[in-house]
Parts: C-alpha cells; structure tokens; sequence
C-alpha cells in the first residue's frame, strides 16, 4: 500500500526533472568521431584510392550489402566499381575492420533517407571522398612490399631488401 | 435561470466529446512528462492538433470487419459504449442549474444503471470478434465490472445515507459544510478505485492487457470503430472524475470563483491522478485483482456503510 502511493509520489517528481529526449531535427545529438554512420571511400595521403579491392570487406559483411570488382592498373589494384547497398546495411562496421587498407570506413551522418529504394545503393562515385578520413597518415603501398612503379620490392618504409634465397652467401 | 435543455445537451455534448479527444493528447503529454521525454509535439503548439491529426488518420483508414464476425453484433458494441457514458452525463450537476436531465430523484442510481449497461460494449465486443483473445477479454471485462460494480454502489451508500436523497443535486448541496472525502475517505478510496476498474484503466486494464491479449476486447477493431473505444474509455474517465467530484469533492462549491469552474478544476485534476496512475503502477495479475476486489475492497466498502449507519443512528435526535 505504501509502496504504492510512494511510486505515485516518486512518479509525480519527475514532473521537475530534465527530459532525456533530444529534439532531433532542431538539437542536433552530439555524435562521436567513432560513430557507426554512412560507408565513405577514403584515400591515401597521396589523393590515390585506398582500396586495393581485396574483397576482405564484402567477405565481412554479414549481409552481403558490398559488392565490386578488381581492376589493375601498373601493378596497383582498385576497384572498378564499389557498390554498397545501404538499404541492406545494418552499420555494424565489420567492414571497417576487415579492410587491411582503412580505405572503408564509417562516419557519424545518419541523415541519408531516401524516398526511392533504389537511391539507397551508393556506386564509387558516392563513396568516395578526398581526404584520408580517420587515419590521415597511412598509406598501403607505402608500407607493403608490393611492386609498384616507383617503389621496387624491399624499398618500403621499415622494409629491408629481399634476400636472395638462392645464394649461400650471407 | 435554467438554460434551455437543447443548448445544454449540445454544449455537454460538444464539450465531452472534445475533451475526450483533446485526452489522448494530455495523456501523451503528462505521461511524457512523468517519464521524463516530451510526448507528442510536433503537430501544432506543443502538439495540440496531435488529437485532430489523429483523429483525420482513424478517419481515412479502412473500415475493416473481419470476415468471420458477427457484423449487427460488431458494429453495435463500440456503439453501445459510447452511449451509454454519454446517457451518464444527463445527471450530472455540472452547476445547480446546469444539467441535461435536471434534478432526477434517482440520480446515482441511474448513472450506474447505464454504466453497467456499459459492461455490454465490451463483451459483446469481444464475442462478436469470435477470436480467442477479444473473447478472453470480454469475459475478463464482465468479471471485472461486474464485480466492481458491486461495490462502487456499496462504497457510495455512506453518501447516499448522510444526504438522505440518491438525487446528485441533493449529494452536493449537502456538502456546504464539509466534503464528503473527509467523512467518507474510505467510501473515497474503494469508490475510486472501483472507478479505475469500471472505466477499465490501468492499472486495472485487464480487458485490454497489451501482453498477454493483443488488445483484448478491441483486438479486432480498427479504424473510428476502435476510436470509438477508444473515445468512450476516455469519456468514461471524464465521467468518473465527475462522479468523483460530485459525490466526493463538493461538485461545484468552492469560494471565489464561477460554480463551473470549480467542477472542471476538480475533474481536471481527477483525470490527471487517472493519468498519474497509468504512468505510475503496473497492472496486477488477474486473480489478484479478483481478490483485491472481493476480499478487501467489498468488506471495506461493507464497514464503510455500516460505520456511516451507526453513525448516523447516534447522532440521530431521540
Ligand atoms: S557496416 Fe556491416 S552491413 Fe554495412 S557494409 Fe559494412 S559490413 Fe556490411
Ligand atoms: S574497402 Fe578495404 S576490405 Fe574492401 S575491398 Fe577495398 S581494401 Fe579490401
């Protein structure tokens, strides 16, 4: 009985208290830099795409809403096209994760509704952005030991050069 | 000076009917408030048109009656509650002069005549649904009403004895001197809660009972049938707040300010403690409302008469 009125009385207070609600459209919500928003397609501090068209991220994804094609062009791989299907995306970031490049990374913009369904598939051109995104220093094919014009094999940063195995001599 | 009945009874109705719609909005609102987040607020200041724009959508929706229902029987029932709340109204003293049936001499006994004629709507609802979860909630609503319907008439003949008169007119004059909730507080308490289970509100809104039953009664409704429903709970709340008030809270009396006034401050602030204990309580299992009912309720109620009455035989000169 007293516990009754007492969560009427308690009930009652929070008539003073703060409300938790955000007005969305006219206060924004604070969102932080880690927040799992719209896929972009970052590049390399150099301007040249990231993405190396590995497949690692559309392998990732758990509804299978990336879909893309490789391309080679002196020895660099790119996708020839970059496709997700963002009414099928559930942002979970398992993509962002599997890329060994940061080439796809997630941002904090949610405000991406569409009235047609079909607006929802983001092609390259959409993805892909000038900047390097959330890790503006590196750079794939600077630290990796493939064979691009104007890097021979062993000429990456922290790279020594190749051993030649079939020699004896030290 | 009397006002002509026609304009009271398009003035009742227009008001009643208005405010229950206007309800579903301050409920939103108040409820929002008492957990802390907003409620509707984006159709019109603070939300206000949210009641029209609701209502505009339970317009245009299609008016659906399932195949396998009774159709007289389905279409009558949401028709029935709302009729039977409005009747109620007739003999209500809104102010001295001010009610549609005027000074009926069996007033109270006839307002629980036609709400429990009430009972009807829901069951017969939910029969005529012929699913198992509106069935299961009628048959819950007329166990429920039926027995809170006992005493709710019990807990109020300690008022009907000190006024000596079942006239609603007569019950508020005799509350001049002193309220009627002091000398009657337990007659008070049963009565309103009795009152919550009458209108089948929660905390006592097993009828309806969202998780175990869909919708209960209403599950098979949509469209303005279901705002029907959903127009008669909320003037059936209005409606209790007045009796409340009338029979408990002094009606119209108050110092300063116009009679009517007074009425709707208290009725305002009946139908907010309704709101406070829907934001507030959880809905209890239905034996435990069976059993809050007869075993605790109805006694309370029977001690309340016969306290009044010895009472009243002491005091009684000779
Ligand atoms: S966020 Fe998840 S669902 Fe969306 S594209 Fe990446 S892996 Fe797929
Ligand atoms: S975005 Fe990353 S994981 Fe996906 S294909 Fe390109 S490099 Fe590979």
């Amino acid at each position: 009985m007293f516990g009754i009125l007492r969560t009427l009385w308690l009930t009652f207070l929070h008539m003073g208290h703060r409300r938790v609600t955000v007005g969305y459209p006219e206060t924004r919500p604070a969102l932080p830099p880690r927040y799992r928003g719209r896929i972009i397609l970052s590049r390399d501090p150099d301007g040249l795409e990231r993405c190396v068209a590995c497949n690692l991220c559309a392998v990732a994804c758990p509804v299978d809403c990336i879909s893309l094609q490789k391309a080679e062009q002196d020895g660099r791989w790119y996708p020839e096209y970059f496709r997700i299907n963002f009414s099928r995306c559930i942002f979970c970031g398992f993509c962002e994760e599997a890329c060994p490049t940061y080439a796809i990374q997630l941002t904090p913009d949610f405000e991406m509704s569409e009235y047609v369904r079909p607006n929802l598939v983001y092609e390259k051109e959409d993805l892909l952005i000038s900047g390097t995104g959330k890790y503006p220093d590196y750079s794939f094919y600077r630290v990796s030991g493939v064979e691009i014009p104007g890097k021979d094999k062993g000429e990456a940063e922290r790279e020594q050069p190749p051993v030649d195995v079939r020699s004896l001599l030290p | 000076m009397t006002p002509p009945p026609l304009v009271v009874i398009a003035a009742t109705l227009v008001v009643l009917l208005g405010l229950a719609t206007m309800l579903t909005w301050v409920e939103r609102r108040l409820l929002g408030l008492w957990q802390d987040r907003y409620g509707p607020n984006r159709v019109g200041p603070g939300g206000l048109f949210q009641a029209v724009a609701d209502g505009i959508k339970i317009l245009f929706k299609q008016d659906w009656i399932p195949p396998f229902a009774d159709r007289p029987v389905f279409v009558l029932a949401p028709a029935i509650g709302m009729m039977t709340v409005l009747l109620a109204f007739g003999v209500i003293p809104v102010t001295a002069l001010w009610s549609i049936a005027g000074d009926l001499n069996v007033g109270l006994l006839f307002v629980f005549a036609t709400m429990g004629l009430g009972v009807y709507s829901v069951v017969l609802a939910g029969w005529a649904s012929n699913s198992k979860y509106a069935l299961l909630g009628g048959m819950r609503a007329a166990a429920q009403m039926i027995s809170y319907e006992v005493f709710m008439g019990l807990s109020t003949l300690g008022v009907v004895m000190t006024t000596g008169s079942f006239s609603l007119r007569d019950i508020v004059q005799a509350q001049a001197g002193l309220w009627f909730v002091i000398p009657q507080c337990l007659g008070f308490v049963v009565f309103l809660m009795a009152g919550i289970a009458e209108t089948h509100r929660l905390p006592f809104d097993l009828p309806e009972g969202e998780n175990e039953l869909g919708a209960g009664f209403h599950t098979e409704y949509s469209g303005m049938k279901f705002g029907m429903f959903f127009l008669s709970e909320y003037a059936g709340i209005v409606l209790v707040s007045a009796l409340v008030t009338t029979l408990y809270l002094g009606g119209w009396q108050g110092p300063v300010l116009p009679p009517a006034l007074w009425f709707a401050a208290k009725t305002g602030a009946l139908v907010c403690l309704f709101i406070l204990l829907r934001a507030a309580l959880p809905r209890p299992r239905y034996d435990q409302l069976m059993a809050l009912g007869w075993k605790i309720l109805l006694p309370l109620s029977l001690l309340n008469i016969v306290a009044t009455g010895a009472v009243l035989l002491l005091r009684a000169p000779g």
